[in-house]
């Protein structure tokens, strides 16, 4: 009897145990959210929210007026994302179709796993082949000084977003029951007009959410826009300009910056909000595929 | 015949965007594969640099991110594990596990730079590890952890139920049949899926950049309190920081080199670790 209980005691703290370990997730992401939040409250003593995040101006070093306005930096980061979208997605779209629909399995067996090493390239490797690779190349087609500008950035952000909007979606082209192509191809269309009118609709909510998940990953991106994009903080004219994104600015200020000054909260404040557009729009892609997949079930 | 001509430019151009991706990542591997094999050499590998790091090698920078990712091991591997298995053995379906899922995917998607940040305020400042390889070791640590805990449970994931059922009829408690019928199965898929994620935050810059990576260091970190060099931080350096990019560029190439062989070396044997259960599984 005694011996039972025992045993019953030690199962119950085992399973507490793992049970603490699982909670630390959630404790893990609210702490990040917090902790982000106590350190950039500071900032706003001195800095207006509104301006804040209407001011283009980012100068918080100016001995006569420092300045914290951030959406440039914003702006710049929209900028590059949507770039490396506009190449990623339908590059990413097709690798995923002619994946699904019409490679040869061999031919799948090799290439998945090389897209894998595709993800694997560190993202300072990635920076450095864009001074290396393409900048110079961008210099020379455009007559520029350098290529060090929001189309580099954007080229090899689409190269890094690739890999996650191909796995993703070609997962859910995948799952898109056979019944629908074979109604279709019976019906007399071709393999061509199945994948575009019938796969990839059905497909659809799955792709987005995989662009979406594309998207995330280009807006948090550090290293690559960091050494490819020039850094000028000005607010960008056009995608030939050099630009500078919150995390590059984070990147290159907080080294320098001394500790527990308002310029330092402030730049705990473009980490909040940039943790805050993240999370949003990892959010809306987990809700997407999540609904998608308990319809497939 | 026009249906046939879509088609037709329709799949050439789906195979064009393949070989556009590959076409990018063999002009990747080829130009660091020849330009930083010039470089590489045992002094190179075996050596500290020297003279404001125009010559010498990478050898403190190399030491540095196998020390480190040691350090993202010892918290990412058991807590990974730990929190796989509550999720795929003990959890039911109720709104807390549901929860508890979509903070894991939530944090695989948490930009590493705010992890950076994270690390700054927790570690360097609040637990008071200063700017030191124990700093950087235990961010990368949290960054790695919803990779460690998907790996994870993918692996526990592939073992029948069955095998837990057996145990559990033989009178096994719960956390007997997991030891005995499930770990030791799911271990060799655990292992290799952690193997990935690990060589992910060996690459990574951004959240070492202000917990404890040196610029400059000329020694191996002596303590936990110490900082280190680290190659991807290496390289961001001597790409763009250092005072003659152009002369060291060389030196450069040759650290980018020793990153990616690396990185690809656990990738490649893991796909080849897998591929090996995978056939056993078949026979």
């Amino acid at each position: 009897m005694k011996r039972t209980s025992w045993i019953k005691l030690k199962e119950s703290a085992i399973r507490a145990f793992l049970f603490t370990n699982g909670i630390l997730a959630v404790v893990i992401l609210v702490g990040i959210f917090f902790f982000l939040l106590y350190t950039s409250i500071p900032a706003f003593r001195e800095v207006n929210i509104k301006e804040f995040f209407l001011s283009k101006n980012w100068d918080p070093t100016s001995p006569v007026k420092a300045e914290f306005g951030i959406l440039s930096m914003v702006v710049s980061t929209l900028m590059v994302t949507l770039g490396a979208l506009a190449i990623a997605v339908p590059i990413g779209i097709g690798v995923a179709s002619y994946l699904s629909d019409v490679a040869h399995w061999r031919v799948r067996e090799v290439v998945k796993p090389i897209v894998e090493v595709l993800a694997g390239i560190p993202s300072v490797v990635v920076g450095f082949l864009g001074i290396v690779l393409f900048g110079p190349a961008i210099a020379e087609v455009f007559g520029l000084s350098n290529g060090l500008n929001a189309i580099n950035g954007s080229i090899l952000l689409a190269i890094m977003a690739m890999p996650t909007i191909i796995s993703i979606s070609e997962d859910s082209l995948n799952a898109v029951p056979r019944a629908y192509s074979e109604a279709s191809l019976a019906l007399g269309a071709s393999r061509w007009q199945t994948l575009i009118r019938v796969k990839i609709p059905a497909a659809l909510s799955g792709i987005i959410a995989a662009v979406m998940l594309g998207m995330g990953r280009a807006i948090g991106e550090t290293m690559t826009v960091l050494m490819a994009t020039g850094n000028a903080p000005a607010f960008p004219k056009s995608f030939l300009s050099s630009i500078r994104t919150m995390t590059a600015t984070i990147a290159i200020e907080l080294g320098e910056v001394p500790y527990y000054t308002t310029h330092y909260y402030a730049l705990f404040a473009i980490g909040l909000v940039l943790f805050v557009i993240t999370f949003v729009v990892n959010l809306i892609s987990d809700i997407i595929l999540h609904k998608y997949q308990e319809r497939e079930l | 015949m026009k249906k046939k001509i879509t088609q037709f430019l329709g799949f050439f151009f789906l195979r064009v965007c393949l070989y556009t991706v590959l076409a990018v990542l063999l002009l990747f591997l080829f130009d660091i594969g020849s330009k930083g094999g010039k470089v590489i050499s045992w002094e190179f590998l075996s050596q500290a640099p020297r003279r404001g790091m125009t010559e010498g090698g990478i050898f403190p920078a190399i030491m540095g991110t196998f020390l480190v990712t040691i350090i993202t091991a010892i918290l990412a591997v058991p807590m990974g594990m730990f929190t796989a298995i509550y999720l795929n053995e003990y959890a039911k379906q109720t709104r807390l596990t549901r929860i508890i899922r979509l903070s894991i995917r939530n944090l695989s998607g948490v930009p590493s730079i705010v992890y950076g940040l994270f690390g700054v305020i927790l570690f360097v400042n609040v637990l008071r590890f200063g700017t030191s390889i124990l700093s950087a070791g235990l961010t990368l640590g949290l960054l790695t952890l919803p990779w460690t805990i998907t790996a994870s449970e993918e692996a526990l994931k592939a073992i029948p139920n069955s095998y837990r059922e057996g145990a559990l009829a033989l009178g096994a408690t719960q956390w007997q049949s997991i030891r005995t019928n499930v770990l030791p199965y799911a271990l060799p898929g655990m292992l290799t899926g952690m193997v990935l994620g690990l060589s992910r935050a060996a690459g990574e810059t951004a959240p070492i950049m202000f917990t404890g990576a040196a610029f400059y260091l000329p020694f191996l970190p002596k303590s936990l309190g110490d900082q280190f060099m680290a190659l991807p931080y290496h390289l961001y350096v001597m790409a763009t920081q250092h005072h003659a990019i152009s002369q060291v560029r060389p030196l450069a190439y040759g650290t980018a080199l020793v990153l990616l062989l690396l990185i690809l070396i656990m990738n490649l044997a893991v796909i080849i670790v897998r591929y090996r259960l995978r056939r056993v599984k078949r026979e």
